[in-house]
């Protein structure tokens, strides 16, 4: 078995007397596409945002390449961050700025001394992994979802991450976007060799992008494996998960 | 380990009197951070030089019309009131101590918080509500250095060069005015508009004008970088940094004047 990446053990988050996680594990191996599925509002983003380093925990380990995230200092946080890279729902994009400007931001912040010519080119070369090489120019107010969820991912590639964070890839997208959004997903796997958690509750996504699917229900992991094994089971929740994916 | 989740915290007094004190001490935990962060590297010049550009160059024309028509309308009112004591003469110097002690600053920062407290909250809270910080800190950029640190040094920088512009152009206006209705000639109404005005003037007025830029910048920035609740919240922001920036800054105009009386 690959070397871990991101190892959880007995996650607990809560808001208030909202109890969103409610002791969580989870392994990712190096390569490995892990597909958390699970309603909304059953705490899968916060997971995300809490390996991310965005939020904190309440109790439990979170190790990510080999470091406890909740206990890094500010420098060694942002240390971890050039490697995990982290894609919202909506794109995030920054609006004042054009697709190019968007890509260039963190390359240029991270690297200070990087000449222009360099950072033209690795703007391109991740433009073009996404396929949207001829929006350079365009402010993200003109692209459509999909188009700025493919800059998102673009944007998060261009510092070379070994763990990818999708927070619902496909939500909000027609079934053809959403395939492409899916190849995308695993034509990253394959060409940068990351490591990726997919956040979604869209089981077409699920199936051609997870090596390993976890289903969540109420802030805990309730089945794991890959899809056949998840899906062969005859639980409730995830029949009826299935069911109105598939046949509805 | 259910024991581990984090209760519902009770009010110590009740829910609004312990939220106002919170939000005392998390303002007072951001401008200690502002502090700490202006001082380190990078330093941001460009995006500074650029939020002075938005701040200061973009607010000229407004500033421009209003400072002028404020000399203009405090002359002509003022005229009826010292010509009944045959007084019109002092009309330049009793303009100047207005327009430099108390309405160029004052003007000005009130415009400012409305355009520019608006348009930082609302902005910043734009960015906090589509995830836009969250993508900074994510890329391993510091959010807060790049957006409110750059912020506040822009109108901490820009206002004091508005509010020397604002007098001029308020002086100006009142000499329109004054050379209409009594052939003052330009030099002879400066000679005169200095007469009273002495160096505290201008130390005091100079101290507001920084004080008015940090307030702006440091109420707009906090309510836009801690806005909730979506797009409600974005409005939200942007209409309590005006409310707050023009609360404080009518605070701290009677503060300094206070001092300034004291030690003239």
């Amino acid at each position: 078995m690959n070397e871990k990446v991101i190892d959880i053990h007995d996650l607990y988050k809560s808001f208030g007397s909202n109890h969103v996680l409610r002791g969580i594990d989870i392994d990712v191996h190096k390569g490995e596409n892990v597909v958390v599925l699970g309603r909304s509002g059953t705490g899968k983003s916060v997971l995300i945002k809490i390996i991310a380093g965005l939020l904190q925990p309440d109790a439990g380990t979170v190790n990510v390449l080999g470091q406890e995230v909740d206990k890094l200092d500010s420098v060694a946080l942002r240390e971890l961050r050039l490697k995990v890279g982290f894609c919202f729902q909506h794109g995030a994009l920054y609006d004042s700025m054009t697709v190019g400007e968007n890509l260039a931001f963190p390359l240029k912040r991270n690297t200070p001394n990087i000449k222009q010519e360099q950072v033209k080119r690795m703007v391109s070369v991740v433009l073009e992994a996404v396929g949207l090489a001829k929006t350079i120019d365009q402010m993200p107010s003109e692209l459509s979802g999909g188009q700025r969820k493919r800059i998102g991912i673009a944007r998060t590639l261009i510092l070379r991450p070994d763990i990818m964070l999708y927070d619902e890839p496909t939500a909000g997208l027609d079934p053809i976007t959403c395939t492409e959004i899916n190849n995308l997903i695993n034509e990253v796997q394959r060409r940068f060799h990351t490591s990726s958690i997919i956040i979604t509750h869209d089981l077409a996504c699920a199936k051609q992008t997870g090596d390993k699917i976890v289903v969540m229900k109420e802030g805990k992991f309730v089945k794991q494996g890959n899809f056949e094994e998840v899906f062969s089971t005859q639980d409730d929740l995830i029949k009826e998960f299935y069911d109105y994916n598939f046949i509805q | 380990m259910d024991s581990n989740i984090e209760q519902p915290e009770k009010p110590v007094i009740s829910k609004g009197i312990d939220g106002f004190f919170k939000d005392i001490y998390n303002i007072f935990l951001f401008l200690i951070r502002i502090f700490k962060e202006a001082f380190k590297r990078p330093i941001e010049a460009r995006e500074i030089i650029r939020q002075c550009y938005q701040v200061g160059y973009k607010s000229l024309a407004l500033i421009t019309m209003t400072g002028f028509i404020t000399g203009l309308v405090f002359t002509k009112q003022s005229r009826p009131s010292l010509s009944e004591f045959g007084a019109t003469s002092w009309l330049p110097s009793l303009i100047a101590i207005a327009v430099i002690r108390a309405l160029a600053p004052l003007v000005t920062a009130l415009i400012c918080a409305g355009k520019v407290g608006s348009g930082i909250g609302a902005e910043l809270a734009s960015m906090r509500v589509t995830e836009q910080i969250d993508a900074m800190e994510v890329s391993a950029i510091n959010p807060f250095k790049f957006l409110v640190v750059t912020r506040v040094m822009a109108t901490t920088i820009s206002i004091p060069i508005l509010v020397a512009y604002t007098g001029l152009v308020g002086l100006l206006g009142s000499f329109l005015d004054i050379h209409l209705n009594e052939q003052t000639s330009f030099t002879s109404f400066f000679q005169e508009a200095w007469k009273n005005i002495y160096f505290l003037d201008f130390i005091t007025t100079g101290v507001k004008a920084v004080v008015f830029g940090f307030t702006i910048g440091v109420v707009s920035c906090y309510q836009g970088y801690n806005a909730t609740q979506g797009t409600q919240g974005v409005g939200k922001a942007a209409n309590i940094s005006v409310v707050v920036s023009m609360f404080l800054i009518f605070l701290e105009e009677v503060f300094i004047v206070q001092i300034a009386n004291s030690i003239r």
